[in-house]
């Protein structure tokens, strides 16, 4: 019997090197390899199972390392991805692979989607696509949408160039070596080991008080460090992303308003904080009745969540053109309906994480974020510091979705990292993060239209009210896009949308790509179909009939006179809305359990902040040896801002981006970028690199006196422009350096033109939008309500396509989140709180996705360019929906459409 | 604190004499189910106990030892009658979990939707119970006795579970039903074993349902009635489903689930002739 105890030690094989780990009984492989040998590129999503991004190898069999005891490891070989991809060669071509398909976007399930592949590959090096799924099929990514991971594995041909990178250049993710070798640090991974940590005491009730103990005590007798509560918050105990919003607290002061909210939290040892429970801690709780849905929230009886905030309406937004209750008396048919969705889950594989310290007196974070500088002013807020103290280094991102863009573990890490004068390190466990992070809103949409007989949409009433949670964080802007949105991108003169925020108890909903709109499109588009049926009209024809065009105004009266590309999305998706019904007749004449049906619906989205400025600004600078600097702030989560934006810049440079170095995001360093939300990064923060590269430029040509055309290179030092008049060579060493060793500069903003909303909603909300028309094919089983997607067509005008293998990145990714509010996530505080309760699609789940890419140049983007990232999965539901109408003859009204709700709906239907 | 690794069954026995570790052997239920909670500190590992690991067959019966995992169901070569436990076997959790996860892990965690437990019920599975006072063994439909409860007693290790030699002919189908592809919990899943006669007709039929109430269970009324039924016309009745007491969750409604069991019994009935 061989009985191991707690300083007992484990001997094995890693990555071909004899290794001795000390362990505790029981303490699991990832946490040993993470924490004991410092092997970062073992990912840990979930500790459950659930994800798969610690995927590691032993004896040449992939298994979750955080569900294997080290202990059982002894004698084995342990392959992790780092060395894997850089020894391997199985390993070192699908590296090459990824990188050649883009099938690394954040890139932190990149290490477990890999070595799950090496240990396919290594059976089958030629595998077919269900292979390749049965491989993977344990191993989540939330950004890529799957498909480019098949093709990686499968080596099928890739899109992508060697070119110089301007734009409209297909290459590879610039950042994107780092990532297929596994050497990427995210929040979780930049802590030297044994690092105090931070553990937070979360109420186990969406509503109650309670009374802290002595807790001193409790941490003393554990051998903690510090205990921290609202006392130690020195500035205002309240933080929040929307000026005169800041309503949520670090630690909640008297109530609790959501399950999972943080009241105090202990700094100590990891040995020692992992061996607490949540219910030997001093705390007395006494819950208290919650209000949970929007309806019970707004009566009078209603525990009131925040002051001043009557019957828990946050706030309220609200468009009108013409007389839309005229309009509908008028009607030749009207429709309505009332829809509804859940709170989804932004499920990022990455859980919010960090590491804080106190250097020469100033405090520095280190977290996943996708807005640094809005936490460097959150934290000078509840700190009561001044901002020039405090610096934000952002670490990589895996996934954000929209979540990163609120504080999370920045507080707790600053007020730990002062408290007790050391480094700190939080990591969220994946329960931690479903809990406390916002979420996508729920939505309760009752919409009414009407249309005259030629199909001219005739009447537009929208209410929808929002399910904001505990606490504001990006409600009102959800509560201002959406009545902005919710006429879709179609030609609507009689117009009222009315938009409601609302308390609850529970957790805060706040920023998911989309902001509010995916929801509203699905009541919107759902509806016109029905439109189209009752006028006897062809449901793409109905759409184009009264898409938006140059010229045309919108809801709110703005008029672009070019690069409206609705028509152009729907126009090419002519040919597969034929193909695909024609196909989908003759399964269903062939099939009697499965039917499949062929949906369509539009979108359309506004790039930035909704008539507020929203400036970025981008420097740059060449150096005397020729390196040409790029400080580059716009945080890039997987979306690959870091590419396009370089590209962009190179362009208007003229030089190629193999000789531009990035500098990334970092608030002593790095300019401000803005936040990385409202699909803004290409075009605002682009258009910021476009100016910057174009001045310097400028100065360029007019140091050499050479044309506009003219051709630059850059060699030994010296730059060489080359034109009709000849060659012409400025040395770069021969210039003075200024402080930050540039001898060329430029730093440039740009803020997009928009216009305030009058009381109707009327004015320049945007200075663009882009446009999105998606066919979705799917299969529905007639006796047990699944919904199978079988194909996506997917039309966007992008305006110009930077990079159009990221575009089709993007578009993938957007899909399959769209097609999981559509189908299956649904969070439900305390039931759902983790990645095998809560589910988001799977390899298995997203089928092939046809990318086509509409280029209506935009009169303000970069190059015409516009913005993708949440524009992709607006018409991805409701498409889906309506493809389930068309195969089944039934309506759904309410996602996520699970099979339970579907065969009910089925069987209803039926009796009718 | 401890991690103990015995490698014959008779010091697992002496260490559960002594203490009350937590049994894990492929950690795929262990670990998840202490999260939050304290942390255990003593464990008994069972993957190293000689003999666990295999697959055997002895006179009249295949043994199937408690660390033997979903993936090597998989490989392994074991009659026709087994094919709804190697289609539960590829569709346990991913390729991460089968590789890890065992059978007897399955059955002693007890989750009423263990994917293992409908064709393990459809093949008359046993398990064997070892204490220091000698082995036991009983039906696996009277090993689990309600949501993550068994009648294994304390300081009893199930080390293995036994499957009657079936019939070479038996045929078998496992249907499962879950909301995604890969890592999916059971909605509701059912698995069937027959034996049919040279008309085509039922002779013998194991049904077997899971997910659809506190444990797994087989329809013995179901199974009467389809004897000498022809599986392609046959009618399954409101009262064949009776014992099933299915719940509403997250995952669907039991009035769902009631639904969907019916159908999952008419294709996997369906799939077994079809071979």
């Amino acid at each position: 019997m061989n009985k191991i105890d707690t300083d007992q030690t484990v001997q094995f094989s890693l990555n071909g090197v004899d290794q001795v780990a000390q362990l505790t009984a029981g303490q699991t492989l990832s946490d040993v390899l993470r924490e004991g040998l410092g092997q970062r590129d073992v990912k840990v999503g979930c500790n459950a199972g659930d994800c798969g991004s610690c995927t590691v190898l032993v004896n040449g069999e992939a298994v979750c390392a955080c569900l294997t005891p080290a202990q059982r490891v002894s004698g084995c070989r342990i392959e992790t991805a780092q060395r894997l991809l850089a020894n391997d060669p199985v390993a070192a071509k699908l590296a090459q692979s990824f990188l050649d398909h883009g099938a690394s976007q954040c890139g932190i399930c990149t290490p477990g989607m890999m070595v799950s592949a090496v240990s396919l590959l290594r059976e089958n090096p030629k595998p077919n696509e269900e292979q390749v799924k049965d491989a993977l099929g344990g191993v989540l990514c939330r950004c890529t949408g799957y498909r480019k991971i098949i093709d990686a594995v499968m080596s099928v041909p890739s899109i992508a160039t060697g070119e110089a990178g301007s734009v409209g250049h297909s290459i590879v993710h610039l950042d994107g070596v780092e990532k297929v070798s596994a050497q990427t640090h995210y929040g979780d991974d930049v802590a030297p080991l044994g690092t105090l940590e931070v553990w937070i005491i979360r109420s186990p009730f969406a509503r109650a008080t309670f009374e802290l103990g002595d807790l001193e005590a409790f941490a003393t007798s554990k051998g903690l460090r510090a205990v921290i509560s609202a006392a130690d918050v020195s500035g205002e105990n309240s933080f929040g992303v929307i000026p005169g919003f800041e309503d949520q607290p670090v630690f909640a002061d008297v109530e609790t308003r959501f399950r999972g909210e943080a009241v105090a939290a202990l700094v100590g040892e990891r040995a020692i904080l992992h061996t607490l429970d949540s219910e030997s801690l001093p705390i007395t709780w006494t819950e208290l009745p919650a209000v949970q849905d929007v309806q019970s929230a707004q009566t009078g009886r209603a525990p009131q969540l925040h002051a001043g905030r009557k019957r828990n309406v946050m706030c309220e937004g609200f468009v009108t053109c013409g007389d839309p209750e005229t309009a509908l008396e008028g009607a030749h048919v009207l429709v309505e309906g009332r829809f509804q969705s859940g709170f989804v889950e932004h499920g990022y594989i990455e859980p919010e994480a960090g590491f804080a310290e106190v250097v020469e007196g100033r405090l520095h974070v280190h977290a996943c974020t996708q807005a640094p500088v809005m936490d460097r002013e959150g934290l000078a807020r509840v700190l009561g510091m001044d901002e020039a103290q405090i610096r934000i280094i952002p670490t990589a991102v895996g996934g954000g979705f929209g979540s990163k863009l609120d504080m999370s573990v920045q507080p707790y890490l600053a007020l730990a990292a002062l408290k007790t004068g050391k480094p700190v390190r939080l990591c969220y466990s994946r329960t931690e993060s479903m809990q406390s992070s916002t979420k996508r809103h729920p939505s309760d949409i009752t919409l009414k239209i009407g249309a005259h007989p030629d199909g001219k949409i005739c009447g537009f009433e929208f209410h929808g009210t929002f399910d904001t949670g505990a606490y504001a964080s990006w409600g009102p802007t959800v509560a201002n896009r959406v009545p902005v949105h919710a006429s879709g991108p179609y030609k609507i003169s009689d117009y009222r949308a009315q938009s409601r925020g609302v308390h609850t108890h529970n957790p805060p909903a706040g920023a998911f790509r989309g902001f509010g709109v995916p929801q509203s499109a699905i009541a919107q588009e759902s509806l016109f179909d029905e439109l189209a049926e009752k006028l006897g009209i062809d449901a793409l024809e109905f759409r184009i009939k009264n898409a938006l065009e140059n010229g045309s105004p919108t809801v709110c009266g703005q008029v672009f006179e070019h690069g409206v590309g609705i028509q152009a999305c729907f126009e090419a998706l002519r040919a597969g809305w034929e193909s695909e019904r024609r196909a989908a007749r003759a399964f269903n004449a062939e099939n009697t359990s499965l039917k499949r049906g062929v949906g369509l619906a539009g979108g359309w989205y506004g790039c930035g902040n909704t008539s507020l400025p929203n400036p970025s600004t981008i420097k740059s600078g060449i150096c005397p040896d020729g390196r040409v600097m790029l400080h580059q702030g716009a945080v890039d989560l997987g979306q690959g801002a870091n590419t396009v934006i370089t590209q962009i810049f190179a362009t208007a440079l003229g030089i190629s981006v193999d000789h531009i170095t990035r500098v990334g995001a970092d608030t002593d360093v790095t300019p401000d970028a803005g936040k990385t939300s409202a699909s803004r990064q290409t075009f605002v923060s682009g258009n910021a690199a476009r100016l910057s590269g174009e001045a310097l430029r400028a100065q360029i040509l007019q140091r050499l006196n050479v044309s506009q055309e003219a051709n630059l290179a850059i060699k030994s030092g010296k730059i060489i422009a080359t034109d009709a008049a000849g060659t012409h060579s400025l040395d770069l060493s021969a210039l003075d350096a200024d402080a930050e060793g540039f001898v060329l500069r430029a730093e440039e903003s740009y803020d997009p033109p928009t216009k305030p909303l009058d009381e109707n909603g009327q004015g320049h909300p945007y200075a663009q939008f882009g446009y999105a028309a998606h066919l979705a094919v799917v299969e529905v089983d007639m006796a047990l309500g699944t919904v199978k997607p079988v194909k996506f067509i997917a039309a966007h005008d992008v305006g110009q396509a930077i990079n159009p293998m990221l575009v089709e990145g993007q578009v993938h990714g957007g899909i399959a989140q769209g097609l999981g509010m559509a189908l299956m996530e649904e969070y439900i505080p305390g039931r759902t709180e983790n990645l095998h309760d809560y589910l988001i699609p799977t390899i298995g789940d997203v089928p092939s996705i046809e990318t086509l890419i509409i280029e209506e140049k935009d009169a303000h983007g970069p190059y015409g360019a516009k913005g993708l990232g949440e524009h992709v999965l607006i018409p991805t539901a409701p498409a889906i929906l309506n493809a389930i109408k068309q195969a089944t003859g039934v309506r759904l009204y309410k996602v996520p459409a699970i099979p339970s709700a579907v065969l009910t709906a089925l069987k209803r239907g039926a009796i009718r | 604190m401890s991690f103990s690794q015995p490698k014959d069954l008779a010091s697992a026995l002496s260490i559960l004499e002594d203490a009350e570790p937590r049994i894990i052997a492929g950690g795929t239920d262990v670990y998840p189910a202490m999260q939050g909670k304290k942390r255990c500190s003593e464990f008994l590992d069972v993957t190293r106990i000689d003999g666990f690991t295999d697959v055997t067959l002895r006179d009249d019966y295949y043994r199937i030892g408690a660390a033997v995992t979903w993936s090597d169901i998989i490989k392994a070569e074991l009659p026709p009658a087994f094919e709804a436990l190697k289609q539960a076997a590829r569709t346990v959790g991913s390729v991460q979990i089968q590789n890890a996860a065992t059978l007897v892990g399955n059955i002693c965690n007890a989750s009423p939707a263990a994917d293992g437990v409908p064709p393990l019920l459809a093949l008359d599975a046993e398990v064997e119970l070892a204490g220091t006072d000698g082995v036991r063994v009983m039906p696996l439909s009277k090993f689990i006795v309600g949501v993550r409860r068994t009648a294994l007693r304390k300081k009893e290790l199930c080390t293995a579970i036994k499957v009657p030699r079936p019939a070479s002919n038996m045929r078998s189908k496992f249907e499962k039903l879950g909301s995604r592809s890969y890592l999916v919990i059971s909605i509701a899943m059912t698995a069937v074993n027959v034996l049919l006669d040279d008309e085509g007709r039922i002779a013998e039929a194991k049904v077997a349902v899971g997910a659809c109430s506190a444990a797994a269970q087989r329809l013995t009324a179901l199974e009467v009635d389809l004897v000498g039924a022809d599986p392609r016309t046959f009618e399954i009745k409101a009262h064949h489903l009776a014992p099933l007491q299915p719940i509403d969750d997250v995952r669907g409604t039991g009035a769902y689930r009631l639904d969907a069991v019916g159908e999952q019994i008419r294709r996997a009935l369906l799939g077994a002739i079809a071979g």
